[in-house]
């Protein structure tokens, strides 16, 4: 069986990717949609979804138009997502190759300094750095990637264990490669697979996470967020409850597009353990 | 002894991962925009040269680097976090007062996730070809793609505006001063929507390991033994397949144990509950890094201090493991 029918054989993983496809469409499709700033104000504030024609989910407190921040605010999720979860497998790929294939000493100082990462609680950290770099896109990326990378480090560490005494990596040594050769060319390529299904699994943590900082007021104050609409909802929950309904099913939709991606990615990629399962 | 040598080697670990963090600490405070006085004058009101100049050399902002983190780590040690402007109180206080709250909070959700978690992947597991099972599946799935402070907001919106059961926010009734028993109550009426929401999150994560781990030691060699013996298969779920499989959770429940404190900052803020989440979130809003990183430190603590429990725990509940080993 290829890849294609494996990952087809889990419907939940087609749905996943169909919800996933139309939020990225969407994320794709909001400055054609929307062209217009979506922190204007257009209407009436508190205008309840449907009320008036043209603003089929509502205006929120100041009059701005929901639907144009749920659309503007697909594209912040996914890019944040996707930005930070890269710097963080730039971050814990190397140190988990360094940490595997030389063992010894170096292993042992790398391990220390991941298991220090992993000690700090994460959001508590997340916080911290971003509040004090002051908030904006890079902050935010840079914070998430910063409280991610330890479990890259770790899984391509155990590969890099498992892989580096293969017999084809004792021949790349035998006719004299170098060890950065080795590193990159042979072993690598044989860990990719459990750190592609890592990784759509880190997009979605970083999303829930980015959410929760705009949530907390610690959001790019230029960039329309869905955890920031949440946010600027809390105080008016009971006059509108669409406000911070609607933005929190964008966000329990997306993550949980990418979650089921990632099981079906995994299912595909490893199938013996699927078929262990 | 081994027990003895074994707790020194954790402790010794412990206090190595506080002094870096303090290190981090205070590269964090210099790594914000305006030095410290700065900061310090801006957040008490003052702007003018004379009265800066005063306050670096008060706080030994003109001395070299390792000269300044040395008073500040010798400075902690002496139970020393710093003055918080803005709440006019030393940040040690403040933190302190607000500590039971979130202990309470955290604890409350802890166990609240590990039992129904435990019990619901259990029964996944048990049921795993069945439809109940994979409800339970699609439940966890769904409550671990829903941001905490959500739920929070949804569960307000129901359980409060809506149908009015539950108090929306606060930690007790306020003007009611009850005494004894009733403000016991008062208090658990308070604690249980925040604990439960801050539990929805953890609880679908145990769902998932509990699952996992049981069809994992179904499969081995001891398991197959006892079903050749004959015996009723509920017996072999829960005697031989569940509590082996409980092991792993224990550590990983203490891993989760510092997302919990993070969380409780979210989930504290949406419902006004008195702990140090939410002095977390008013130190954000007035930009007071003394106090910030003082929580923040804090936060470390308690995980530490937690994960140093459950390894203990761990290693009653496993003789196998052998101390040293790790």
């Amino acid at each position: 069986m290829n890849f294609f029918k494996r990952f087809a054989q889990n419907r939940g993983a087609l749905v996943g990717l169909v919800i996933l496809g139309l939020v990225v469409l969407l994320a794709l499709l909001a400055p054609f949609l929307y062209p217009d700033s979506p922190w204007r104000m257009v209407q009436r504030p508190f205008l309840a979804p449907g009320e008036v024609s043209g603003f089929w989910l509502g205006t929120d407190v100041m009059g701005r138009d929901v639907a144009a921040g749920l659309a503007h605010g697909a594209w912040v999720s996914l890019l944040i997502g996707l930005i930070s979860t890269v710097v963080a497998l730039a971050i814990g790929v190397p140190l988990g190759a360094l940490a595997g294939y030389f063992g010894g000493k170096v292993d042992d100082a790398l391990m220390r300094f991941t298991e220090f990462f992993q000690t700090i609680p994460n959001f508590a950290l997340a916080i911290v750095l971003v509040a004090i770099m002051e908030p904006s896109t890079f902050s935010i990326v840079l914070a998430i990637a910063i409280v991610s990378w330890p479990p890259v480090a770790r899984l391509v560490r155990g590969e890099f264990l498992s892989i580096k005494h293969r017999e084809y990596v004792e021949a790349a040594r035998l006719v004299g490669q170098t060890h950065r050769d080795i590193i990159i060319k042979q072993i690598l390529p044989n860990t990719l697979s459990p750190v592609i299904v890592l990784a759509s699994l880190m997009v979605a943590t970083a999303i829930l996470l980015e959410s929760s900082l705009s949530f907390l007021g610690l959001g790019d104050p230029d960039t329309m967020s869905w955890g920031y609409m949440i946010g600027a909802a809390r105080t008016v929950m009971r006059q509108a409850w669409w406000l911070s309904v609607i933005p929190g099913v964008a966000i329990l939709l997306t993550v949980l597009a990418l979650n089921l991606v990632g099981e079906g990615l995994d299912d595909a990629l490893n199938p013996q353990l699927a078929r262990a399962r | 002894m081994a027990y003895v040598s074994l707790i020194l080697g954790r402790v010794g670990k412990a206090v190595i991962v506080l002094l870096a963090i303090l290190v981090f600490n205070f590269f964090l405070i210099h790594a914000a925009p305006g030095d410290p006085a700065a900061v310090m004058a801006g957040e008490a009101g003052a702007t003018d040269q004379q009265f800066l100049d005063d306050l670096r050399e008060r706080f030994g902002l003109d001395q070299p680097l390792p000269v300044q983190l040395w008073r500040y780590m010798s400075g902690v040690l002496q139970l020393d976090f710093g003055y918080s402007y803005r709440q006019q109180m030393p940040v040690l206080d403040l933190i302190l007062e607000r500590l039971p709250a979130t202990l309470l909070l955290t604890g409350a959700a802890f166990c609240i996730s590990l039992l129904f978690g435990i019990i619901a992947g259990a029964l996944a597991a048990m049921r795993a070809k069945r439809p109940s099972g994979s409800i339970i599946m699609g439940l966890a799935l769904l409550f671990y793609a829903t941001p905490l402070y959500w739920v929070a907001m949804m569960a307000v919106l129901v359980f409060s505006v809506t149908l009015d059961w539950l108090p929306a926010y606060g930690y007790s009734t306020v003007g009611a001063d009850y005494t004894g028993l009733a403000h016991v109550g008062d208090v658990a009426v308070h604690l249980i929507l925040p604990a439960l929401t801050l539990g929805l999150f953890f609880m679908a994560v145990y769902t998932r390991m509990t699952r996992t781990s049981m069809l994992s030691v179904s499969q081995q060699d001891f398991v197959k033994t006892a079903r050749a013996k004959g015996l009723a298969p509920g017996v072999i779920q829960r005697r031989h397949i569940l509590r082996n499989a409980l092991l792993p959770i224990i550590t990983l429940a203490g891993l989760q144990a510092g997302q919990m404190v993070g969380g409780a900052v979210l989930t504290e803020t949406v419902f006004a509950w008195p702990g140090i989440g939410r002095l977390m979130y008013e130190a954000l809003m007035q930009r007071d890094y003394n106090l910030l990183l003082g929580i923040f430190f804090f936060c470390a603590l308690l995980v530490i201090l937690f994960n140093m429990l459950t390894d203990v725990i761990y290693r009653l509940a496993d003789p196998r493991i052998k101390q040293g080993a790790t």
